[in-house]
């Protein structure tokens, strides 16, 4: 079955895009940006994208009376007619080929150009199996965009879009996915306690978090666990963290966020030195006299330290900051994430991003530590190869600026990628504010809508349909909507956001259930 | 027929005042070919040039008058109509082109009938030439010979919509003269 007729093909080029002629009484209103069509070449046909639909007319002026109907009819489609921008992007029906190659030239002229049908989308974007997650819809067709998953978490991925624009719901909607075809383990930090539990819609209701889908697969741990109790949550452990586990490296990072001066940032350096392993502990309980003869004996400025001390005070109104842990909480994690479980870290009333940025970091470097040495020995004694990780962080802005991308160790995870089987998942508002060379490494990359400038640019950076894709990334609805472009797809698409509830009202069409998923759906 | 040519042919009526409707379609035939032409001109006047006819009828109540006290008139006016040729039928299949012949001297012409206007009109090729044809009454020919086709058509309005579109396509470049022959078609 082939799509309804739009037009011929009259112009263009393979980078510019191709200009098609609308055909009479095919109306510029039906076609939109970001639809998909096909192009009969001569030899192959080629799919395309809509990037533009514009009026032309025969002459530059033509100015007639179009206040009668007759000739208002016909003008249009012969002296005013409608031409739109296609973007040749695949060339189909290469047979014997896993996935269509892309368009390494252009239609001859006059092609006629149709609507992709159903089938073209399939051939496309692949139907759902144990490695192709359905995450939604092109606009206006009824046909399912699967990410091919193997690939999403072979490079780190990227969830942009202002705030309200259903980032939430996505990441929650992907890292279903990823539970549910199996193919990593995931570390959650979750800022805002909605991934691990339920969940607020932002139209109101409540979603299932990921315990509550996959209740044997998933372990919630909290920094709060008086806020986990009031929400009725089953947490599985409840984190302490030592001060003797926290690091100069994780003050640095707090920099900005605790106002700190260079010199006092650096400083914390200069007192593990000297104070050794408990230098946090011993360094907070000094009085200020105290400060003032450390300063002396380690030939610091004195205001420098005392600002560095005041500022770390704000450190000891964190509950789960202790002197020493019981336990620690990166081996749990380890622990669960060894077993293939995913871990949801929820921060309950501590979602400031202090807390935030502290926990993350200090839990992610050691966690990475502990896979760089598996992956090492994997590759040295043909040990297993370790299980792949993504870690999921909010705010990213904040950690991979450019300033702190090469102190953090999410910095180190983007650049290094698979290597060291960890790779991010990082949500975020404000793109610009991370480190070009970082969103260079982001692999796929969903994007609900954008409206700064700065943010488009650097989502887009370094995509060849760049100019194309701007304007259909600033057209998206401001919900349910998202471009999806890169590694895991063959094309970029505008999706309509799948419902996140189907995923537990629809049985699964996959094989290699599990108890947990069987479960789910016999609900 | 009293003068032909390539392009066009002049005919004398045996009426007089009795020619066919400016902008019609007339047909004649040449050997085994019909040809089609649009009527363009019609003109009464004196057999011979040189004499000028003179006003009369002053003592007459109504004009038939005239011709009733003066029944030589007749014989010594002629009524002419001008052709311009369109097309041309050879072996059963309409083209919209000049015939290979002019049509010969004395054939006989008559009007189409209504079945082969609707005919001529399912094609629109005879409107480019006939767009930059030399003829003083072109922009009141081609509107008024677009309606007399449409009126032998079903689809009246459909011919009309794509005349004009032919016509938009060909007069691109000339926007006052579109806008006046589309405005006599709606």
């Amino acid at each position: 079955m082939s799509g309804k007729v739009l037009g011929r093909v009259v112009g263009g080029s393979l980078v510019q895009g191709l200009r098609v002629r609308l055909e009479e009484g095919v109306s510029v209103e039906a076609v939109g940006v970001g639809r998909y069509v096909t192009i009969e070449g001569e030899k192959s046909r080629f799919f395309g994208l809509i990037t533009d639909v514009e009026l032309g007319a025969l002459e530059r002026g033509l100015e007639l009376d179009v206040s009668d109907p007759y000739i208002a009819r016909v003008l249009s489609g012969t002296g005013v007619f409608g031409t739109i921008k296609v973007l040749p992007q695949l060339a189909l029906g290469v047979v014997g080929l896993e996935a269509p190659p892309p368009a390494r030239t252009i239609p001859a002229p006059f092609s006629l150009v149709r609507e992709a049908s159903e089938q073209d989308i399939a051939l496309v974007f692949g139907s759902e199996d144990d490695r192709h997650f359905y995450i939604g819809s092109p606009l206006d067709l009824e046909v399912k965009v699967c990410l091919d998953l193997d690939r999403f978490v072979q490079r780190s991925g990227g969830i942009f879009g202002k705030t309200g624009t259903g980032k939430t719901m996505l990441t929650r909607l992907l890292l279903a996915g990823i539970l549910q075809r199996g193919q990593a383990s995931s570390l959650v930090f979750d800022m805002h306690s909605e991934y691990g539990w339920e969940g607020e819609r932002e139209e109101g209701g409540v979603v299932k978090g990921l315990k509550q889908l996959f209740p044997s697969r998933v372990a919630v741990f909290t920094l709060d666990e008086e806020s986990a109790r009031r929400r009725g949550v089953k947490t599985d452990f409840n984190v302490l963290i030592g001060y003797d586990e926290i690091e100069p490296g994780d003050i640095a990072l707090l920099r900005e966020t605790l106002n700190l001066t260079d010199l006092a940032a650096q400083a914390p350096y200069g007192l593990a030195r000297h104070l050794g392993k408990g230098w946090l502990e011993s360094f907070l309980s000094y009085s200020p006299a105290q400060v003032k003869d450390l300063a002396e004996s380690l030939k610091e400025h004195e205001a420098t330290l005392l600002h560095l001390h005041r500022r770390l005070e704000q450190l000891k109104r964190l509950p789960f900051l202790l002197p020493h842990s019981p336990e620690s909480a990166v081996e749990r994690i380890l622990g669960y994430l060894e077993k293939g479980l995913t871990v949801v870290l929820e921060f309950g009333r501590y979602w400031d991003i202090v807390p935030y940025m502290l926990v993350a970091n200090l839990l992610s470097r050691r966690i990475h530590d502990q896979y760089v040495q598996r992956a090492e020995r994997a590759r040295g004694e043909r040990a297993p190869h370790p299980r792949p990780l993504v870690i999921t962080i909010e705010e990213a802005h904040r950690f991979l600026s450019p300033e702190l991308s090469r102190q953090t160790i999410f910095g180190t995870i983007a650049r290094e990628g698979r290597k060291s089987y960890v790779t991010l998942l990082v949500i975020d508002q404000r793109p610009s504010g991370i480190d070009e060379e970082v969103m260079s490494q982001v692999g796929s990359k969903i994007t609900c809508l954008l409206d700064n400038e700065k943010d488009v640019d650097s989502v887009l950076a370094g995509v060849s349909e760049r100019t194309e894709l701007r304007k259909v990334l600033s057209r998206l609805e401001s919900r349910q909507q998202a471009l999806v472009f890169g590694d895991a797809l063959p094309v970029p698409v505008v999706v309509r956001v799948r419902d996140y509830t189907s995923i537990y009202k629809r049985p699964p069409e996959l094989k290699g259930v599990e108890q947990d998923r069987k479960d789910l759906w016999e609900e | 027929m009293v003068q032909v040519s390539t392009q066009e042919f002049a005919a004398q009526c045996y009426e007089l005042h009795q020619p066919p409707p400016f902008a019609s379609l007339v047909r004649t035939r040449e050997g085994e070919t019909d040809i089609f032409a649009v009527v363009y001109h019609a003109e009464t006047g004196p057999l011979e040039p040189g004499r000028r006819p003179v006003a009369r009828g002053r003592e007459e109540t109504e004009e038939e008058g005239v011709y009733r006290s003066h029944p030589q008139l007749s014989r010594l006016l002629r009524t002419e109509f001008r052709a311009w040729i369109v097309g041309h039928r050879v072996e059963g299949k309409l083209v919209q082109a000049l015939s290979p012949r002019p049509p010969k001297l004395h054939s006989f012409v008559y009007l189409a009938k209504t079945d082969e206007i609707g005919e001529f009109g399912s094609s629109l090729h005879f409107l480019g030439p006939l767009a930059t044809a030399p003829l003083p009454s072109r922009e009141e020919l081609i509107p008024a010979f677009l309606l007399h086709l449409a009126g032998s058509r079903e689809d009246r309005e459909e011919f009309l919509l794509r005349a004009g579109k032919e016509l938009t396509l060909l007069l691109r470049g000339d926007a006052p003269r579109l806008q006046s022959l589309l405005r006599r078609l709606s």
